[in-house]
């Protein structure tokens, strides 16, 4: 047993530090650290630097344009990322699409769509829930029927992220409705400005819009977009959403954040004094960083554990990352609403594309507090995260 | 980075299951409760001789030399088969002043005993307004000649009635508060003006109360400085916190364990309880927090190493903090799970809360630890 990184790997680490200090552009970061929504130049413009750099997609195949690097140096990547904190690539294209279509696509749309994920040429949504499939994605009902060399798509879904910005949309549709319902669905990829596809937004508790419904009516499909084999989109769904077991703890995410709530509270101040010199305040931030600091080493249990090991099997732990890692977020949010008391209140009119330069700091504190909310809710909610746990790991 | 145990290390871990599962049944367990003292000369014997009592000692010293490691999955073993024996007082803490502190005189006059199982040791240090604070120490070594007079009484010294050497915290200066101005002391159990009233504890060990009237030692028996020896204090107990960090990981695992196979078999309305929802849910939750503790007592392990003092100690806290949140959700869940069943003293789940209970109250709960952490900066 031994903590340490290597030297290799830490001189990894400055690298990867010192390419984010010079390369993401300063007001990205500041409406990050303020929990501001950025627009999609914003994003784009820095998935394309990292792109450039040859980070798009780090953890590709190399042929597709990974970096081949080892677990642990992809977790540097990441802590140093979330914690700088820089945008994280568009899971929807790099860690979902993306890794489905160099497994199952076939050679024409690999070339087709691989280079196009890692430059964000095209924007990728998901569509997989619907109104009435949500933890039970496999009742869904969008219908997918063949007619010549065409796909015929109607149906709907809904919690689409930022498909208002979407190119394209990776779909679970149901093509026999004949068979058990996770036997009769194909995974089926199109563009988003087909006729008869149409984007409604949802705006959510925070205020925002960053989910939406999205619409299909008639909508007609090339047959050679199917990925894979037909009726097998169950299967690559549950690999795609296998496939992202370490990113999801965000330890970065909520390192910087505590470092924000320490900050602050060195300046907010609470009967006369700075709020960190009050015990009780201390004491739970206190208990969060213990906690995060469970965390990160449960999560560097796992990443040392596919090192040594592959990725083949996962270690029993890695179920704890979601469930934990959501709730530390969601404290973190918590701790930054006590810490701005009253000053919760005052609602930004001019969300994220006002000017923020004059806005006040407190401005994104509640927004970000209601919108953390849907950490435990997303990616398998945390009772269907407890449901694996039972089955997988304690047999029951 | 590597959290997998070397051969050796696995060799070890081996060893120790094996001569538990062969010797430490819950049924033999119960017996070895009514021996002299509490726990069982047989099973020391056997400790010894696989060379487990000798693990943490240098080679010179005719130990094994073994690390933070080692010991984690010794205290891991022992919890897990809820042993009864002397392995903290003994080894951990008593052997953690010889190791880190003792003369070559002193470590040669204690040293063999305690690796051929011979002689065990207790720690003395709680006092009756002490708390968890270490510093805190009203007993007096007062100087006579080359010796010391030590007066004082000492309270719940685990393994305190079959010791037969007490290592004593007790002050040369200073008010009872003070940072400087405490030694560590041994001193024979059989010296004159020492006095022991003997009980078992909650979770089932011994522990005495001894009262100290004049009692005289000699030059040999201070360790380390007797004037300054709070660091060498803290330094042995933060080993100490390690080890229960570790045992009172083996003693979850075992009860997750334990409750998992009851509600698999345990029939209700015509079918398993472990088939109902909200009660896999809660078992979803102990796992999570057995793993959460698992992960702060690799930690603390490896921060047994930890060059700069201050954060091998927030390190330690932070473990012992969060550890004390698991045990005491994994702990109470078990016995929630089990139902009447386990509020019996016949089933053994009740055993395992009872001692993972004590382990929260021993060398600072989750609240002392927290607020350690807390003003010492934060751990990010």
């Amino acid at each position: 047993m031994d903590l340490a990184f290597t030297k290799e790997e830490q001189a990894f680490r400055e690298e990867v530090r010192s390419f984010f200090r010079d390369n993401v552009p300063p007001d990205t970061r500041r409406k990050l650290v303020e929990g501001r929504h950025l627009s999609k130049d914003e994003m784009v413009t820095w998935w394309r630097i990292l792109n450039k750099k040859g980070w798009g997609v780090s953890h590709w195949p190399t042929q597709y344009g990974g970096t081949g690097w080892t677990s642990v140096q992809h977790y540097i990547f990441n802590e140093e990322l979330q914690s700088y904190p820089a945008p994280q690539p568009l899971a929807f294209g790099v860690s979902m699409v993306g890794p489905v279509i160099y497994t199952f696509g076939n050679e024409e749309q690999k070339k087709k769509y691989l280079p196009r994920i890692a430059n964000v040429d095209d924007w990728w949504c998901q569509g997989f829930s619907e109104p009435g499939s949500g933890s039970d994605l496999a009742s869904l009902k969008t219908k997918a029927e063949r007619k010549g060399d065409k796909w015929i798509i109607n149906g709907q879904k809904t919690w689409t992220t930022l498909a208002q910005h979407a190119d394209m949309i990776f779909c679970l549709c149901r093509t026999d409705a004949s068979a058990k319902k996770q036997m009769g669905i194909s995974f089926i990829v199109f563009s988003m400005k087909s006729k008869g596809v149409t984007v409604r937004p949802i705006q959510t508790i925070d205020g925002g819009v960053e989910v939406n419904e999205v619409f299909f009516d008639d909508v007609e499909v090339p047959y050679e977009n199917l990925i894979g084999e037909e009726n097998k989109g169950w299967d690559y769904a549950k690999f795609l959403l296998g496939n992202e077991r370490t990113g999801i703890a965000r330890v970065g995410v909520s390192k910087e954040r505590l470092r924000r709530i320490r900050d602050l509270a060195g300046k907010v101040e609470s009967g006369g004094k700075p709020i960190i010199q009050d015990a009780a305040f201390r004491e739970k931030l206190a208990a969060c960083e213990i906690e995060l600091k469970a965390l990160e080493l449960t999560q560097l249990r796992v990443v040392a554990d596919e090192g040594k090991h592959g990725k083949g099997k996962p270690n029993p732990a890695s179920s704890v990352l979601k469930i934990k890692g959501s709730e530390i977020q969601q404290t973190t949010t918590e701790l930054l609403m006590e810490v701005i008391g009253p000053f919760a209140a005052p609602y930004d009119v001019h969300g994220d594309d006002g000017s923020n330069e004059a806005m006040d700091w407190t401005a994104q504190i509640a927004p970000s507090y209601f919108n953390n909310r849907k950490v435990s809710i997303y990616g398998g909610s945390n009772e269907i995260q407890r449901n694996i746990i039972a089955k997988a790991v304690l047999g029951l | 980075m590597d959290f997998d145990l070397n051969e050796e290390q696995r060799l070890l871990k081996d060893s120790i299951d094996g001569l538990l599962t062969d010797s430490y049944d819950f049924e033999s367990r119960k017996k070895y409760m009514k021996e002299k003292g509490g726990w069982s000369k047989a099973v020391w014997g056997k400790l010894a001789e696989q060379g487990l009592l000798g693990l943490p000692f240098a080679e010179a010293d005719g130990g094994f030399g073994g690390g933070g490691v080692e010991t984690m999955i010794v205290m891991e073993a022992l919890g897990k088969a809820l042993v009864l024996e002397p392995y903290l007082a003994t080894v951990v803490i008593g052997g953690g002043f010889l190791r880190h502190a003792g003369s070559d005189a002193q470590k040669a006059a204690h040293v063999p005993g305690i690796i051929d199982g011979s002689k065990t040791l207790a720690f003395a240090q709680l006092e009756k307004n002490s708390r968890y604070d270490l510093f805190d120490v009203a007993t007096t070594a007062k100087k006579k000649g080359d010796g010391w007079i030590i007066d004082g009484e000492k309270f719940v010294v685990l393994n305190g009635e079959n010791a037969d050497t007490l290592v004593v915290t007790a002050r040369t200066k200073g008010d009872r508060r003070d940072k400087t101005g405490i030694g560590v002391f041994l001193v024979p159990a059989s010296a004159k003006g020492v006095t022991k009233k003997s009980y078992p504890t909650q979770d089932g060990l011994h522990a005495a109360d001894i009262t100290f009237t004049g009692v005289e030692v000699g030059s040999d028996a201070a360790i380390g400085n007797p004037d300054d020896s709070l660091a060498l204090i803290e330094r042995v107990v933060d080993e100490a916190r390690v080890a229960l960090c570790a045992e009172a990981v083996g003693l979850m695992d075992e009860s997750l364990k334990t409750t998992v196979e009851y509600i698999k078999t345990r029939k209700q309305f015509g079918v398993a309880i472990g088939s109902f929802q909200s009660l896999q849910h809660r078992a979803s939750d102990m796992f999570v927090a057995a793993e959460q503790a698992r992960s702060m007592s690799m930690f603390a392990t490896m921060a047994g190493d930890f060059e700069d003092a201050r954060e091998r100690s927030n390190a330690i806290a932070a473990a012992k903090a969060q550890i004390g949140k698991s045990l005491k959700f994994v702990g109470q869940q078990a016995i929630q799970l089990h139902g009447g069943i386990g509020m019996t003293m016949e089933a053994k789940i009740g055993h395992y809360f009872k001692r993972l209970t004590m382990i929260e109250n021993s060398f600072g709960d989750t609240d002392y630890h927290q607020r350690r952490v807390a003003d010492g900066g934060g751990l990010i």
